[in-house]
């Protein structure tokens, strides 16, 4: 290893030093010398106005976390289009049929969950979930499943 | 030649991969227009996918070679390299291809019983078995990384499958949690690599590492964790914690499958990584992995002792059979390698078969995986009985079965190589399975029978155990065409 090879990142070290002191300092200055007058509604949480209504340790419908995942599916699609669109004279007919294939795998995955009913925001379907009462909040309606309600880990024998 | 970026090899060498997707992609569409009770058509869609990819691997052992008309060549080079099918390759498709079909055909009426049979589950089971085979043929690091990611990603999800079981979900996060940290040690002993020598290409990284200094402490960093990842993914001890509660809590056909083809992947990528780029620094792995084998073959062997689970039971022998399988890699001589592979081959079969076994013990309201659910079973069904005395006497390496076989060989190397105390420590270790192994057994010929529920034998059930039982007896009794196919594989890999 030449010596050279550490003192390439000297720069970094230094920036990284600066910004580090530079950041501290200045919270530590505002603690330090800043009043502090509390009241009510600065120590409110901050929710661009509106008024808070509680705290986010609730239990939130799994169809969120399917809207998240579906989006980053469709959404690198997309982004993976864009480009290819820019320069699409360029790459003439074997960039066609490339993304005819790229799109011909995605679109199966856009199907199924058209047929599985993800993208049916509007209500819940319980019945899959038999035995399964609806924990009801005020104005908000969420169905959590059994598995989450009771899980403990279970003791899976000994060593 | 398509055009300067892809040519025809390309397409070739990663055909039984294409089909295998299509067939996957395939299953999940097709699984939209059935009705809840031909949901087995799936399973018949899916084999028909490994049907199709163990036909374009062409015929035993060389096909791929055979129809490019380059049938003296020893290993096909596609994707500039990051792609090389040799006959190692092949053998391990092979092996893929085998355990994905023994264990489509014993899911099929285990998922109807937990009520959650969909086109899903093979679909999954089919991208599983693709990334198994990228691993298998991968030459640069991107390219096994990929794999891998595929492979391990697909078993979370078959491990949590059961979404209403919450043994299944258990397992499953356990699983995630432990494996994503153990993929990222992995990775970051191949960026240690690149670092060291500019590709991902394994064999010029092989040049460059063998041009270090002895004693390097980049290089020996690098080992570390290249190691540690691998433990984990073959269930290595200290990294084995994960495996008796994956194994426990996952579907017994997700056991079945997952003890069998990602476990045989990892020793692909093993063997691979050891063979190429850290052959040069053989002295610097070689104590971490004669001390992780004598750990893991203790662990393995006395903590099964003390377990009343069969699935648990047998995920503490899949570490000990491990631990038997990287004696191979401290001897490191031919024998020893066409041991390992034997092994595996061997492996998939009689662990298949006795695991298709504890899945027929699944029936409408018994989960059927305890030892005492074994009790009497000689009463109720002699034919599984005898068939699973089969397997295990296997399991345990008792000849004339297959798993006397694989041991020989891992053995005999040992002795070529002159690590005696290693070959002792072994064979009383198997001594000591055999002591847990007959647990069950004594359960199933001694005692009285708890019920009168007969375990439920579904043609597919009979079909993987009959393939099984034949090749388990097979190997054991004839065993020279593995020994002279697995011969050729290693022979590729050393030269």
């Amino acid at each position: 290893m030449s010596n050279g090879y550490f003192e390439n990142y000297i720069p970094i070290l230094l920036l990284a030093g600066v910004v580090t002191l530079l950041a501290v300092g200045m919270l530590l200055l505002s603690y330090l010398l800043g009043p502090r007058r509390p009241s009510k509604e600065k120590l409110a949480a901050y929710e661009c106005g509106v008024m808070p209504t509680g705290d986010a340790r609730q239990r939130f419908s799994v169809k969120f976390y399917l809207v998240a995942m579906v989006f980053i599916l469709f959404d690198v699609e997309v982004i993976f289009l864009y480009p290819w669109a820019v320069i699409f004279h360029e790459l003439r007919m074997l960039g066609f049929i490339q993304m005819i294939l790229f799109i011909g795998l995605v679109l199966p995955g856009f199907v199924y969950l058209w047929r599985q009913g993800i993208f049916d925001w509007s209500e819940t379907d319980t019945s899959e979930w038999p035995d399964t009462p609806p924990v009801t909040l005020p104005g908000v309606s969420l169905v959590v499943p059994n598995v989450v309600q009771e899980a403990t880990p279970f003791s899976g024998g000994s060593q | 030649m398509l055009n300067e970026y892809f040519s025809s090899v390309d397409l070739l060498v990663l055909k039984p991969a294409i089909l295998l997707t299509l067939f996957a992609i395939g299953v999940l569409l097709t699984d939209l227009m059935l009705e809840p009770e031909q949901k087995y058509l799936n399973a018949v869609m899916a084999l028909a996918g490994v049907g199709f990819a163990a036909y374009s691997l062409g015929p035993w052992p060389l096909g791929l070679q055979h129809q490019m008309g380059m049938a003296g060549a020893d290993a096909l080079e596609a994707f500039r390299g990051a792609v090389i099918v040799d006959s190692f390759g092949i053998y391990f498709m092979w092996l893929f291809l085998i355990a994905a079909a023994l264990s489509i055909l014993i899911s099929i009426r285990y998922l109807e019983i937990e009520g959650e049979h969909r086109g899903e589950y093979y679909a999954i089971m089919l991208l599983a078995t693709v990334g198994m085979m990228i691993l298998a043929i991968g030459m640069d690091l991107i390219t096994l990384f990929m794999g891998l990611e595929l492979m391990v990603i697909s078993i979370y999800i078959l491990t949590g499958y059961l979404r209403r079981d919450r043994r299944s979900n258990e397992a499953a996060l356990k699983y995630l949690l432990l494996g994503a940290f153990s993929s990222g040690i992995l990775l970051y002993g191949m960026s240690l690599l690149y670092g060291l020598s500019g590709s991902t290409d394994l064999r010029i990284i092989a040049s460059s590492i063998s041009q270090r200094p002895a004693g390097d402490p980049l290089v020996l960093i690098a080992v570390i964790t290249i190691c540690g990842g691998l433990f984990f993914k073959i269930g290595a001890v200290p990294f084995h914690q994960w495996l008796p509660d994956a194994y426990e809590g996952a579907p017994h056909c997700v056991t079945a499958f997952m003890s069998v083809g990602p476990k045989a992947a990892a020793f692909a990528l093993l063997i691979r990584m050891f063979l190429v780029p850290l052959a040069s620094v053989r002295d610097v792995w070689l104590p971490l992995v004669i001390g992780v084998a004598i750990a893991t073959m203790t662990i393995g062997n006395l903590a099964a002792i003390t377990q009343s689970n069969v699935k648990r039971m047998l995920g503490y022998s899949a570490i000990s059979h491990a631990g038997y399988m990287l004696l191979g890699i401290v001897s490191g001589n031919e024998n020893g390698l066409k041991g390992i592979m034997i092994y595996l081959m061997v492996y998939a079969f009689m662990n298949l078969g006795a695991m298709a076994v504890i899945v027929a013990m699944r029936r409408k309201d018994i989960i059927g995986d305890e030892i005492d659910d074994f009790a009497g079973l000689v009463y109720k069904s002699p034919t599984a009985a005898v068939l699973m005395l089969i397997f295990l006497l296997s399991l345990a390496g008792i000849p004339p079965t297959a798993g006397f076989i694989g041991k020989y060989f891992i053995f005999l190397s040992l002795i070529e190589t002159g690590h005696y105390g290693l070959a002792v420590v072994a064979v009383l270790y198997v001594a000591v399975s055999l002591y847990y192994y007959f647990q069950i057994v004594t359960s199933m010929f001694t005692r009285e029978a708890t019920d009168n529920v007969v375990p439920a034998l579904s043609p597919g059930i009979r079909l993987a155990l009959g393939v099984s039982l034949a090749m388990t007896l097979f190997i054991g009794l004839y065993p020279n065409p593995i020994i002279e196919v697995a011969g050729n594989t290693v022979a590729s890999i050393l030269r």
